[in-house]
């Protein structure tokens, strides 16, 4: 089972729940982290037989010899990513996005692809918890890719959470597309009511099965809730805004450590998404 | 004409709690939002839209189908598996959030039956507010926020803040450290990061803090929430004024944020508290230091 | 010699921009005919990412041998030195005075890109 947190906007919260999900999950589990950009998932865990593995992408090489100079390569480039005038092409390697049409475009042969890296996944345990967290080297503006990569790790595990990448963009939509269940995890203010829709707009464009997180919950502000319910949409837990829980988390201290009770509440939320998986 | 963007590294520190505070405290300013992945700031100004553009980035793939042939080459060729094959009747369509714009496809497509056009990515706005004139973007679903939209967000702010003649441009940045962020930050006067006091706040500011002294452009660090954990509070202050960056004050945490945004009001202008004490002084401070 | 220099404007008097990449325009002033032209680079501003890149090709389109603008970017660099253009940077308020600073010799080329790239 594949179950994403995800949020509309940063600091909701949910690497928080992320990780309560992975500390009280029924079985063997994975730890995704994609929020590759400002990857933290790390801070909080006791990682050990900590491996590295780079992550390639195919970036074209000139020959110059068999290079006619037709200016073909960089034409086709949507990405700025080949320079051409006269003298055999100047290629820069971090505004490609390997998308193949150099090479494919090239009367003479003179364009290979060869592997380029741009980021790594970092791969530990924390004893039944698998963890897999990708980093974007810095210089790299493409994400997807490192991404890619982190969910290509899911395995035979029986439950792997997906920490994904905060905002609606095309990362956030790699990481939660292929989910069985998706967590968005929101505060109930303006500021978070406002990005939570966007979110719940695009997870319902990409038709996953939904439900929320409202992280931060005793405020009077009550938006949230409504829209939930005018749109039959699942509250799946509260969790107050105390500030004990921020401390914790200031010091890379889990939820569900720092609150026992919670560990309770989230093995009970594993066995409704259980169920509502079970009837699918 | 002082242009001062608000920038955190991290999202979800405040960011935009400060600049609404700053729009209403800098007076005879411009405000311009250029954080569109995460749009809010038009729930405290309440703008009245005067102009709106829509904003087009990049290119996608367009299958004509009554001249598509239905040889597959397109969905061969494509790197990021955005040609969708209907099984049923055998069409081939382009899935408009993987499309990475490449264009391979129709180059190569020889029945030339694909389009390859500029892509809708969302609207920009000029609006009034009360506190004067706002300029905002807001962004389709899955399309990302890229230095060209911030780009010229900005400019339409300083063109409206050259012709009122205005004092101060309040930008409300982008989060991260990515391209956007360094559309938004080039050729500023001051860069004000607003943090917050827990590991990963600590993290992400140091390499918005490397960002901003590698443009050579004059920061001030604000922790927010400061109380959360006096201990990484003190360090990331210390951290900062190492790196050559002004502190200007803290800000505490506090009901009155949730309760003036929950009024539609920055929290400078709903309440005498502590929180918007402390913004006020913020803001007299980098003012002195301008 | 042809000169480019990074601007807002279309003429001599018109402020000089400090960015390279994403400058509206540049005017190009050939030193031996004293004429100037003024080119566009407003296209450019729509670039998703390149923009140093793009700028830089037109700079060599224009036949310009020398650039004075702000600051440059690697990947710009790269493609102006290859190209055999020499980059200048200066703090002038005009298009007109950044051309007299170099005339006066008081520009030092730069020998290494002065931003980084965007990354």
């Amino acid at each position: 089972m594949k179950i994403a947190v995800a949020s509309g906007k940063g600091g909701t919260g949910k690497t928080t729940v992320s990780l309560a999900l992975a500390l009280t999950a029924p079985g063997k589990v994975s730890l995704l982290d994609c929020d590759v950009e400002e990857p933290n998932g790390d801070i909080f865990l006791h990682l050990e037989n900590i491996k590295e593995e780079n992550v390639f992408v195919p970036v074209p090489h000139v020959d110059e010899q068999k290079c006619i100079r037709c200016g073909k390569c960089s034409e086709i480039c949507q990405f700025n990513a080949i320079v051409f005038f006269k003298t055999p092409p100047m290629i820069f390697k971090e505004l490609c996005h390997s998308c193949g049409g150099c090479s494919k475009v090239c009367p003479s042969s003179a364009i290979i692809e060869k592997d380029h890296k741009i980021g790594v996944v970092i791969a530990g345990n924390d004893k039944n918890i698998e963890f897999f967290q990708g980093k974007m080297d810095v210089g790299v503006a493409m994400a997807p890719p490192v991404i890619k990569k982190v969910l290509s790790k899911i395995n035979d595990a029986d439950f792997n959470v997906i920490d994904a990448p905060p905002g609606t963009s095309c990362s956030m939509i790699s990481a939660v597309k292929d989910s069985d269940y998706t967590i968005i995890v929101t505060e109930p203010t303006p500021f978070g009511f406002n990005d939570m829709k966007i979110a719940v707009e695009t997870v319902k464009k990409l038709s996953v099965d939904f439900g929320i997180i409202i992280n931060k919950a005793d405020t009077d502000y009550l938006e949230t809730e409504k829209y939930c319910q005018d749109n039959k949409i699942e509250i799946l837990m509260k969790i107050p805004n105390d500030v004990n829980i921020a401390k914790a988390y200031s010091k890379g201290t889990p939820l569900t450590e720092a609150m026992p009770e919670y560990k309770t509440k989230f093995v009970q939320l594993w066995s409704r998404i259980n169920d509502k998986m079970g009837k699918k | 004409m002082k242009e001062i963007v608000v920038i955190s590294g991290k999202g979800g520190t405040g960011k935009t709690t400060v600049a609404a505070s700053l729009s209403v405290l800098a007076e005879n300013s411009v405000v311009a939002d250029c954080d569109v992945d995460a749009a809010d700031l038009f729930l405290i100004l309440r703008p009245e839209i005067t102009e709106n553009h829509d904003f087009y980035s990049g290119k996608g793939a367009l299958i004509r189908q009554k001249e598509c042939i239905k040889c597959g080459l397109c969905k061969e060729l494509c790197r990021f598996d955005a040609i969708e094959l209907d099984k049923e009747t055998g069409s081939y369509s382009v899935g408009e959030t993987s499309c990475e714009g490449c264009g391979v496809c129709a180059y190569f497509c020889p029945a030339k039956a694909i389009d390859f056009i500029e892509r809708l990515c969302g609207e920009r706005y000029v609006s009034q507010t009360r506190f004067g004139d706002f300029v905002h973007a807001k962004l389709g679903i899955g399309a990302e926020n890229s230095g060209k939209l911030v780009t010229v967000v900005r400019e339409n702010g300083k063109k409206i803040a050259e012709k009122n003649q205005s004092e101060y441009i309040i930008t409300d940045g982008p989060p991260g450290i990515g391209c956007p962020v360094i559309a938004s930050i080039t050729g500023a006067d001051a860069v004000l990061i607003v943090t917050e006091p827990t590991l990963s706040g600590m993290s992400d500011l140091k390499r918005v803090l490397t960002l901003a002294k590698h443009f050579n452009i004059k920061s001030f660090v604000v922790v927010n929430k400061w109380d959360i954990n006096h201990e990484i509070t003190n360090e990331i202050e210390k951290y900062a004024e190492n790196s050559g960056s002004f502190v200007p004050g803290r800000v505490s945490i506090s009901q009155d944020v949730t309760k003036a945004h929950i009024n539609g009001k920055a929290v400078v202008e709903y309440s005498n508290g502590i929180t918007a004490q402390e913004i006020k002084n913020i803001w007299k401070n980098i003012t002195n230091q301008l | 010699m042809k000169l480019a220099v990074t601007t807002t404007g279309k003429d001599m008097g018109a402020p000089f921009e400090s960015r390279f990449g994403r400058a509206p325009g540049f005017i190009v002033y050939d030193l031996d005919n004293e004429t100037f032209e003024a080119i566009d680079n407003s296209m450019n501003l729509n670039a998703v990412q390149g923009a140093g890149i793009q700028a830089a090709m037109n700079i060599v389109k224009s036949g310009a041998t020398a650039l004075i603008t702000g600051h440059c970017g690697p990947k710009a660099f790269q493609v102006l030195s290859q190209a055999g253009i020499q980059i200048y940077n200066t703090e002038a308020q005009t298009v007109a005075q950044a051309i007299e600073f170099f005339v006066a010799g008081k520009l030092a080329p730069l020998q290494s890109p002065d931003v980084g790239g965007h990354w």
